[in-house]
């Protein structure tokens, strides 16, 4: 197989209740989720590529080496991989320091990013001479990052480490994985069934279905993609990257442009000319023959109509095409076949902009 | 007052509890984490010593252990002594009559050790042995200190088995149950006293120990 930087995989395996049959090739670069239901396989990829599955007759291969084929199986301490779990799994007899050195000892890799560089970037420095009991949720799930990224992995593979967390703690961790996104070169494979937090981190992405590989590519042409409005369910939508324009500061809103049109977003986003990612709900977007007068939407994109999909029972997933710019919209079917909406119909989409959104880093 | 009994009695229960813990820990190790079927029956013998009454285990160990027995003879080849009635043979013997001892407590702390710390230290690096080494075993503190005292005071207080086993050989076999037996048989109370009351203070004091160290690490 090739020697690029890739993983390249075929997984097949049967359990009690639950199968797995995948085959994937997933870029060694920037942040890849896999995203999916509970019990679409997700938890289980991750750990046969760790090695801490037994999958007899499977094939993984990275950057040409290999790793497990149908006579060897790498173990799992020799894989050099960082695994970031759900839950922390600090130790609890070692303090914070001694934890992070525990992977850093064992460590095969060569370029060991810089301690206090990661740790800075965590936010743990206070955290150093702590024992795990006396760590928050969210400082021991930080500490565990930095465990896994200071044993200088080839990867780090991610399983819903924000799961374990509430909202108000998810929301502590999440600007640190944006700013790990932006400043580190490990590559990471996050597995989330949070579309949220998909579209916040990453940048390829692999949708799983019941232990199938239901789609597989960059993010955004993954989202707007038509034929998987049954997988996707709420999680329908699409991202939107842009820059930031103006500050109204009136009204406290923030002007975001991008090749296509501009929106209009609650808040200060950030400054001037700061790029900034979107995540636009298909439940958010609605669709109108004529440009209304008197609604109380503030963003009316003028968009071009290129595909309509059914999502049973009563939905339809409208793509349409602002500019350079996909977005996906759910309507009812009544209200498609009521307007007799067709691809390449001029309309005007109506964007709530209380979406989800994130500032985007990768420049 | 002769100590050379005490004396002996410490030494005999400070060889048979290191000696313990060295088994205790892959014995230990392999109950806490098999799935195996013949798990019940190893746990079964190992627990035997705690329902026999000791004049039954010295009973077959006086046979194992004598010149005519499986291991007697092959000690007997070997050395050119024989192992009943000698300080080798009553350490073989403690260390059968206190196994369920360290056993019990090591099985229970290596049962609290979680697999995915286990899992998480592979991941970081560590193979097997060391992520034993490295996480279970110090995880595991606990239930060592509780094997180490365990089995030393239950070494120290055992009579039947030396009786059996070791008889009452001055500086060889007579330790401090049998010298306070023998005391007492010949009317000697005042050195029995002296003898008893040591052995009780000393186990009071270790066991106080024990519970106070467990007491404290809990609370941590």
């Amino acid at each position: 197989m090739s020697s690029i930087d890739e993983i390249a995989l075929r997984y097949r395996l049967q359990r009690a209740d639950f199968s797995l049959d995948v085959a994937l090739q997933l870029p060694l670069s920037g942040i890849t989720g896999i995203f999916g239901a509970s019990g679409s396989g997700k938890t289980t990829l991750l750990r046969c590529i760790a090695g801490l599955e037994a999958a007899p007759g499977s094939e993984l291969v990275v950057t040409g080496e290999c790793w497990q084929d149908a006579t060897f199986s790498k173990p799992p301490h020799e894989r050099q991989i960082g695994y970031v779990f759900q839950e922390p799994r600090l130790f609890k007899h070692l303090d914070v320091r001694t934890n992070i050195e525990y992977g850093m000892r064992r460590s095969l890799g060569r370029d060991t990013p810089a301690f206090e560089k990661v740790i800075a970037l965590l936010g743990i420095e206070a955290l150093l001479e702590r024992k795990p009991a006396k760590l928050s949720g969210g400082e021991a799930q930080r500490v565990a990052i930095a465990r896994a990224l200071l044993r200088a992995p080839r990867f780090v593979l991610m399983d819903e480490p924000l799961a374990s967390l509430d909202a108000a703690r998810k929301n502590e961790i999440l600007p640190y994985l944006e700013r790990l996104h932006a400043e580190s070169s490990i590559p990471i494979i996050y597995v989330s069934h949070n579309i949220d937090e998909i579209c916040c981190l990453c940048d390829h992405l692999v949708v799983l279905d019941q232990g199938r590989v239901a789609a597989s590519g960059e993010l955004q042409s993954v989202l707007v993609r038509m034929d998987l409005p049954q997988v996707m369910g709420d999680a329908a939508g699409s991202i939107l990257d842009g820059r930031i324009a103006n500050f109204d500061a009136k009204y406290s809103l923030s002007l975001l442009t991008f090749a296509g049109g501009e929106l209009w977003l609650p808040g200060r986003l950030g400054n001037i000319g700061d790029r900034y990612r979107l995540r636009i709900r298909a439940n958010d977007v609605s669709l109108s023959r004529t440009r209304p007068q008197d609604t109380t939407v503030l963003n009316l994109l003028d968009v071009v109509i290129e595909a309509v999909q059914d999502a049973p029972p009563a939905a339809q997933l409208i793509r349409v095409l602002a500019g350079q710019q996909r977005l996906v919209a759910r309507i009812t079917r009544r209200s498609r076949e009521n307007l007799n909406l067709q691809p390449g119909d001029r309309v005007v989409a109506q964007v709530k902009a209380v979406a989800v959104s994130r500032p985007n880093f990768g420049e | 007052m002769n100590l050379g009994p005490l004396w002996l009695s410490v030494q005999l229960a400070t060889i048979t509890m290191l000696l313990l813990l060295v088994i205790s820990t892959p014995l230990g190790w392999w109950l806490a984490r098999t799935r195996s079927r013949v798990r019940p029956v190893v746990q079964a013998i190992v627990a035997l010593p705690i329902v026999l009454p000791p004049t039954v285990m010295g009973f077959y160990l006086l046979i194992l252990l004598g010149p005519a027995g499986a291991i007697g003879e092959w000690w007997l080849r070997l050395t050119g002594h024989s192992l009943t009635f000698s300080f080798s043979g009553l350490v073989i013997a403690s260390c059968v009559y206190s196994l369920p001892f360290a056993v019990q407590p090591i099985m229970s702390a290596f049962e609290a050790v979680e697999q995915r710390d286990l899992e998480a230290a592979w991941t970081l690096g560590a193979d097997r042995r060391d992520a034993f080494f490295s996480i279970a075993l110090p995880q595991s503190m606990r239930g060592y200190l509780n094997a180490a005292v365990l089995s030393f005071a239950h070494t120290l207080g055992e009579f039947g088995v030396v009786l059996m086993v070791g008889g009452n050989i001055p500086g060889e076999t007579r330790v401090i149950s049998i010298a306070i037996y023998d005391q007492v048989e010949s009317l000697q109370y005042a050195a029995a006293h002296q003898l008893a009351a040591i052995l009780l203070v000393f186990a009071f004091a270790v066991l106080l120990a024990m519970f106070a160290l467990n007491r404290h690490w809990r609370q941590q």
